[in-house]
C-alpha cells in the first residue's frame, strides 16, 4: 500500500532524473565540488543530441507496436554530410544548409515508411535495409574524409547564453514542443489513438497511414538535425557520427517512460534518460572505471530500470 | 466432424506456406550463385563454394538462435555481442583450459535462459533487456580480453578447414543445421509446443505446460546457438574479438524475415533462416564479384534485401 503510493508520487519517467541527480551527486563528491558545474555542463551538452535523436524516435515507436526507426544514425550522417557540402564552410550558406538537411531527413522518413507501407514489411528490416542505402550515399558524398563546419555553426554549437548553452536549450524547447503536441494537438491525440490501437483508430476515422508516415518524416528531421548540430559541436561530419545513436535513441525512449507497444509517450522523460546515461559515463570514468566495467554497468543498470519501473498494462 | 480431413487441410496448406518461404530465398540464392559462377566458372568448385560459404557457418548459427527468440515474439539485441564474448571466452580458454571454457560458456547459456525468464515472469520488452544484456556480454568479453588476441585451438582450426568427401564443409554444416531445425522445431511435436508458445502461449498454458519452462528452454537453445556461432567464428579467426561480430544481430534478423518468418510469434522456419543466412552472407560475395565498388556495397545489400521481400508480397498476392 504504502509503496503504491510512493509509486504514486514519484511518476515512472521520473526514475532516469533522480538516477541522473544521485550520479551527478556522486561524482561531485568524489572529484571536488568545484567540478559540479562543469560536469553538469558537459552531460547537458551530449544529452542534447541524444534527446533530439531520442524525441524522433519515441514518436516513431509510439505509433504503435513493432514500429521503430533503426535508420537513424545513417541518416543522421547523411543528412549531417549533405548540410556540409552544401554549406561549404561559407557562413552565408548556414540556412540552406539546415533546411537541406531536414529535407534529407523528411525524404528518409518517408522512404522509410514506404517501404513499410508498400511491402508490408516489418519496420525494423524495412528502416534497417534503407539504412544500408544511406549509409552508402553518404559514403559516396562524403567518403572517409571529414567534411568541416562553417565557422558560426560551431560557434552556434558551443554558444552560451549569459553562462547558459544554447543548444541544450534550444533542445529543451523542442521537448516541449513535442510535449504540447502529443498532448494537445490532433496530430498528438491522433498518433497515441493509432499507437494504442490501429483498428480502432482506422475505425474513427483517422488516416492512419498518414499518422505514421508524418512520424517517421519527423524521426528523419530530428536525425538530421541532431546530424547538422554535432557536426558544429564535433568539427565536422564524419562516416561513423550516427553509429553510438541507434541503440541509444531506443534505450533513452523506453527509459524516459515511453511503452515499446505503443500507444503512450514521453517527451520528457527523454530528457532524464539521456542524462543519466551521460552522467553514468562520466562518473564512471572520473572513479578510473575500465571500458569493461562500465560497459557491465550501463547493461546491469538498464535491465534493473527496465525491470523496477511501473509499466501500464494493455488492458 | 471431419475435424481430421479438416486439419490435414490446414497441415497441407501450412507445408506450403513453409514451401513458399523457403522457395523465395532459396531462388534468390541460386540466382546469386548462377551470377557468382557466371562470372567466374572457376568459384564452381569444392574449394571455390566453401571459400564462398566460409564465413556464412557462424551468421547461420548466430541467425538459428536470433530465430528461436523471435518465434517466442521478442527479439534479441544482444545476439552479436554474445557471439564476441563467446569469441573470447574459446580463444582465452578452449586450447589450454577447456574444462573452464565450457563451464564460462555453460555459465553464459545459463544466463541467457535467466534473462528470458526475467522477461516473462514482469513482463518486460525484450528489445530494451536484450539491448542491456549486450552491454553485459560485451562488458566481460572486455574485461576478459581488454584487445583483441588469444588463439583457437588447433583441433577447432583444423575443423573449420576440414575437408569432407562429397560437399564441402559449409554445406555440410548448413544442411545439418537445417535438417535438425526442421526436425526439431517444425515436425516434431515439442516444436509445435514450442512455437505454440510464441504464437498462442494462453493456449499452451491451458494445455498444461509450463510457459516459464519453455520460454527459459528456448533462451537457452538460442544461447547454445550463439554459441556455436562464437565457436565456430574463432575456429575461423583463429583469435578472439570483443567486437567481432556486432552485426550479426541484425543480420539475424534479416535472415529469419527472409527466411519466411514473422515477429507476430510462432511463425519461423529453420529451413528458411539457413537459407537467408547463406543468401545474406553470399550477397557481399556477389557484390565484389559485379565489381561494385565498395561505397555501394551496403547499399546494393539492402536493395537486394528488398527484392527479395518484394517477391514475398508477390507471392502472397498470388497464393491464396
Amino acid at each position: 500500500m504504502s509503496l503504491g503510493r510512493l509509486r504514486l508520487a514519484v511518476p515512472p519517467w521520473s526514475y532516469g532524473f533522480l538516477a541522473a541527480l544521485a550520479l551527478w551527486a556522486a561524482t561531485t563528491l568524489h572529484s571536488g565540488a568545484g567540478s559540479a558545474g562543469g560536469v553538469l555542463a558537459s552531460a547537458l551538452a551530449f544529452a542534447a543530441f541524444t534527446v533530439l535523436v531520442g524525441t524522433g524516435q519515441m514518436l516513431v515507436i509510439a505509433s504503435g507496436p513493432g514500429n521503430i526507426d533503426l535508420s537513424v544514425p545513417t541518416v543522421l550522417t547523411l543528412a549531417s554530410y549533405v548540410a556540409m557540402s552544401v554549406m561549404a564552410g561559407r557562413n552565408a550558406l548556414l540556412v540552406p544548409g539546415v533546411l537541406a538537411a531536414l529535407l534529407v531527413g523528411a525524404a528518409a522518413g518517408a522512404l522509410n515508411y514506404a517501404a513499410i507501407a508498400a511491402l508490408r514489411l516489418p519496420p525494423i528490416i524495412a528502416t534497417l535495409a534503407w539504412s544500408f542505402v544511406f549509409e552508402s550515399f553518404a559514403f559516396d558524398i562524403g567518403g572517409q574524409t571529414r567534411l568541416k563546419p562553417p565557422a558560426l555553426l560551431s560557434d552556434f554549437a558551443a554558444a552560451r547564453w549569459g553562462g547558459v548553452q544554447i543548444v541544450p536549450l534550444a533542445v529543451m524547447l523542442v521537448t516541449l514542443l513535442a510535449a504540447v503536441m502529443l498532448r494537445r494537438t490532433i496530430y498528438g491525440r491522433h498518433l497515441l489513438a493509432t499507437g494504442q490501437s490501429e483498428r480502432a483508430a482506422r475505425l474513427a476515422g483517422i488516416a492512419v497511414g498518414r499518422v505514421r508516415l508524418a512520424a517517421y518524416m519527423l524521426c528523419g528531421a530530428t536525425g538530421a538535425l541532431a546530424g547538422v548540430l554535432l557536426a558544429g559541436f564535433t568539427g565536422g561530419a564524419s562516416l561513423n557520427m550516427g553509429r553510438s545513436y541507434l541503440l541509444s535513441s531506443i534505450a533513452v525512449v523506453v527509459l524516459g517512460g515511453t511503452s515499446v507497444s505503443g500507444g503512450q509517450a514521453n517527451a520528457v522523460g527523454i530528457w532524464g534518460a539521456a542524462l543519466f546515461f551521460n552522467l553514468m559515463t562520466t562518473m564512471l570514468n572520473s572513479f578510473g572505471f575500465q571500458a569493461g566495467a562500465r560497459f557491465l554497468l550501463t547493461g546491469a543498470l538498464i535491465i534493473l530500470i527496465v525491470a523496477i519501473v511501473p509499466r501500464r498494462r494493455a488492458a | 466432424m471431419d475435424s481430421a480431413a479438416r486439419s490435414a487441410g490446414a497441415v497441407r496448406a501450412g507445408r506450403r506456406r513453409d514451401a513458399a518461404a523457403v522457395g523465395l530465398p532459396l531462388g534468390a540464392l541460386a540466382l546469386m550463385l548462377a551470377a557468382i559462377f557466371t562470372i567466374r566458372p572457376a568459384a564452381f568448385s569444392y574449394f571455390g563454394i566453401t571459400l564462398l560459404f566460409k564465413l556464412a557457418v557462424p551468421l547461420i548459427f548466430a541467425s538459428l538462435a536470433q530465430m528461436l527468440v523471435i518465434m517466442l515474439g521478442d527479439i534479441d539485441l544482444s545476439n552479436g555481442a554474445f557471439v564476441g564474448l563467446i569469441s573470447c571466452v574459446t580463444a582465452l580458454y578452449l586450447r589450454d583450459a577447456p574444462a573452464r571454457a565450457l563451464l564460462i560458456d555453460a555459465a553464459a547459456i545459463a544466463a541467457y535462459a535467466g534473462f528470458g525468464l526475467l522477461i516473462h515472469l514482469r513482463a518486460l520488452p525484450s528489445i530494451i533487456v536484450t539491448l542491456g544484456m549486450s552491454f553485459l556480454w560485451l562488458g566481460t568479453a572486455i574485461l576478459l580480453l581488454p584487445a583483441p588476441g588469444g588463439v583457437a585451438p588447433d583441433w577447432l582450426v583444423g575443423f573449420m578447414a576440414w575437408r569432407p568427401p562429397l560437399l564441402p564443409l559449409p554445406i555440410w554444416l548448413a544442411l545439418a543445421a537445417a535438417g535438425a531445425g526442421h526436425f526439431v522445431l517444425t515436425r516434431s511435436s515439442y516444436g509445435a509446443v514450442l512455437r505454440g508458445a510464441g504464437a498462442h502461449p494462453r493456449a499452451i498454458a491451458r494445455a498444461g505446460w509450463s510457459l516459464p519452462a519453455l520460454r527459459a528452454a528456448t533462451y537457452a537453445g538460442a544461447g547454445l546457438m550463439a554459441t556455436l556461432a562464437g565457436v565456430t567464428l574463432t575456429g575461423l579467426t583463429t583469435s578472439g574479438d570483443p567486437n567481432i561480430a556486432p552485426g550479426y544481430t541484425l543480420l539475424g534478423v534479416g535472415a529469419v524475415i527472409l527466411g519466411g518468418g514473422a515477429f507476430t510469434g510462432g511463425v519461423v522456419s529453420p529451413v528458411g533462416t539457413v537459407v537467408g543466412a547463406l543468401t545474406l552472407s553470399l550477397a557481399g560475395a556477389l557484390l565484389s564479384f559485379l565489381a561494385v565498388p565498395p561505397t555501394w556495397q551496403p547499399g546494393a545489400q539492402g536493395a537486394i534485401l528488398f527484392l527479395v521481400l518484394a517477391g514475398r508480397v508477390l507471392i502472397a498476392e498470388v497464393t491464396p
